[in-house]
């Protein structure tokens, strides 16, 4: 009893000569809590709801949404269309924007600053104007593509890119990466000025040349930016709600509908007078939301994994 | 010999003086720029334009260009307001979060106060949350405390986006600086406080300078929360979701469109102009730590 006494006001002491970093703490914990806890803490509760519209009851139902959830082949679709997105896009945007960067990081190359400029330019346009101007560009009717294309003869006739439900998906894909690309490359950028330029000149003057350099001796040094780099890139293409929603809003017949547009048009706009369905969408939410934690939890392990195994055998 | 081997793994090509291949690689990538950026180019030569020449077949240059797309975006598409509403968003979110996340990564990289390693679990855990698991809660809760449909509620859950990246960012940071800085403040009789804002802060000018263009790049970005927000309240509207609505209502009004675009476009623009540099060293310091 005394034992545990003191052990108490030891750890009370602790915490109290610390009182001013908990202090520091507080801006900060409350915009944690308040936009990041709460509602993840929230959204569980609501998925056991039925909740038809934010003015009306809500009713306990249990499990009853995860039920209807498993069952339900528009959520299906949706899920599956998400990692779809997000398995053609990220390593596209990952292999391309590395090459840009590793061309772009030659300080002799002038221009380089007005290249990278412009193949930024597409990270700082808002989706809504990317929709608008895409949507011109890709227009079936006179569109610039689809005149290029039929001019270089590669079509016969016009595509209709976004309202061809067997196209829309790949055209959304190559419009992420176009828009994306950028801020990845000034990721890789940054990973690259940390490779000594000794090492360079060394390999040049062991006769390494070309792209022996980017695979033998770049890709190691930058290795483990890599894994965050494909973190945070994987992590955004599940995000890729504004683009759809701006461009196609999930069509044509929900081609492109992935998650959080199953989610917004569940809970916000159903359309065709159906009623609201906020637990239901949380529902989706809360599922989407384990997925990809349980998806991120086994990348983390099997990257530490890869990395025993090569410490071992370096060993 | 061995020269010859080397020719052959050229594939026979003449060997290239680094000034040519620098001189052929700045062509390949001014083609590729070119194609890159063409949608904007359009976008901007087009909102010159008048509405009835925008698809007139005249080559890319407008011929007669004006400026009347700009002012009829600007008052009657309320583009002028909502560019005010999305500053407001932007440069309070900006500085609220800047703030925050400093004090929180200084204390996270620098302390051993007990519950940390809790903490950074926790921050570490949600790092994943898509926005779609916590749209309809965070309006449930702006809702109820009377901001769901005001710009101060946009605001404040627009703090939120890249959170615990930069928390994480300027934890690492802080957590490589060394403790000598600290002891030398102490000794001098420097309290906790003053330490963090007049050494160690400015110390951390690279995370801010990312923390802050990041963040704007975000705010200026967002989407989905201002669409929720604004749904009832389109005074309100912000700038990407007001190009989002001009689609809506006003589809052949292209001249407008486009203006509103160029409009949306051009402040982030300039901003990433100037502090560019900063960024890129700012982000290669960052994730060294």
């Amino acid at each position: 009893m005394a034992q545990t006494f003191t052990a108490h006001a030891v750890f009370l002491d602790r915490v109290w000569t610390h009182w001013k970093e908990y202090l520091f703490l507080v801006p900060g914990m409350l915009i944690f809590g308040t936009f990041i806890i709460y509602p993840m803490l929230a959204s569980q509760y609501y998925s056991l709801l039925q909740w038809t519209g934010f003015d009306s009851n809500q009713v306990f139902i249990g499990f009853d949404n995860y039920v209807a959830l498993l069952g339900d082949s528009f959520f299906w679709d949706a899920f599956l269309r998400s990692f779809v997105f997000t398995a053609i896009t990220v390593p596209a945007q990952l292999l391309i924007s590395l090459i840009i960067a590793i061309v772009l990081n030659d300080r002799l190359l002038r221009l380089s600053a007005l290249f990278r400029t412009l193949i930024f330019l597409p990270v700082v346009t808002p989706v809504a104007v990317i929709g608008i101007v895409m949507a011109i560009m890709l227009s079936p009717f006179n569109g610039p593509v689809n005149i290029a294309l039929l001019d270089a003869g590669f079509v016969t006739r016009a595509l209709d890119f976004l309202g061809d439900p067997n196209l829309v998906l790949p055209t959304l894909a190559a419009i992420y990466v176009w828009k994306w690309t950028g801020v990845t490359m000034v990721y890789w950028l940054a990973a690259l000025q940390t490779v000594p330029r000794e090492l360079f000149e060394a390999a040049r003057l062991d006769g390494v040349r070309g792209w022996q350099v980017a695979v033998f001796i770049i890709l190691p040094m930058i290795m483990p930016f890599a894994i965050v780099i494909t973190l945070i890139s994987a992590i955004s293409a599940l995000n890729v709600f504004p683009l759809i929603q701006a461009m196609t809003q999930g069509g044509p017949f929900f081609a492109s509908e992935v998650m959080e547009v199953f989610i917004f048009r569940t809970a916000f706009a159903p359309g065709g007078g159906a009623v609201p369905q906020l637990g239901y969408a949380s529902a989706a939410g809360v599922f989407f939301g384990v997925a990809i934690m349980v998806l991120t939890i086994l990348q983390i392990v099997a990257t530490r994994h890869l990395r025993s195994v090569e410490r071992s055998r370096a060993v | 010999m061995r020269s010859d081997a080397v020719e052959k793994d050229r594939g026979g090509l003449p060997a290239l003086s680094p000034r040519v291949k620098r001189m052929l690689v700045s062509i390949v990538l001014a083609a590729l720029c070119a194609i890159w950026v063409y949608p904007l180019i359009w976008m901007l030569f087009a909102s010159l334009r008048p509405n009835a020449m925008i698809f007139a077949d005249e080559g890319l240059i407008p011929s007669q260009p004006t400026l009347e797309n700009y002012a009829r975006a600007w008052t009657e598409a309320n583009m002028g307001s909502y560019f005010f509403n999305t500053l407001f968003v932007t440069v309070g979110s900006v500085i609220l979060v800047t703030i925050a996340t400093a004090m929180m990564g200084y204390v996270l990289g620098r302390s051993s106060f007990p519950g940390r390693a809790a903490l950074f679990g926790l921050l570490v855990f949600t790092l994943f949350v898509p926005q779609g698991y916590t749209i309809i809660p965070i309006f449930e809760l702006l809702s109820s405390l009377g901001l769901g449909q005001s710009l101060l509620g946009v605001m404040l859950a627009t703090t939120a986006g890249s959170f615990v990246i930069f928390v994480l960012l300027f934890a690492g940071y802080f957590s490589q600086m060394p403790d000598e800085l600290e002891e030398a403040a102490r000794m001098d009789g420097v309290g906790f406080v003053k330490t963090f804002w007049f050494v160690m802060l400015p110390l951390s000018k690279p995370i801010i300078v990312t923390v802050i263009v990041m963040q704007t790049l975000y705010a200026w970005n967002d989407f989905l929360l201002p669409l929720v927000i604004t749904l009832a309240n389109p005074s309100i509207r912000t700038l990407s979701v007001g190009v989002y609505a001009f689609k809506g209502e006003n589809f052949i009004d292209w001249g407008g469109m486009m203006a509103a675009s160029a409009i949306t476009i051009i402040p982030v623009v300039i901003l990433f102009l100037l502090l560019q540099r900063y960024f890129i060293d700012g982000l290669a310091g960052a994730v060294k730590g």
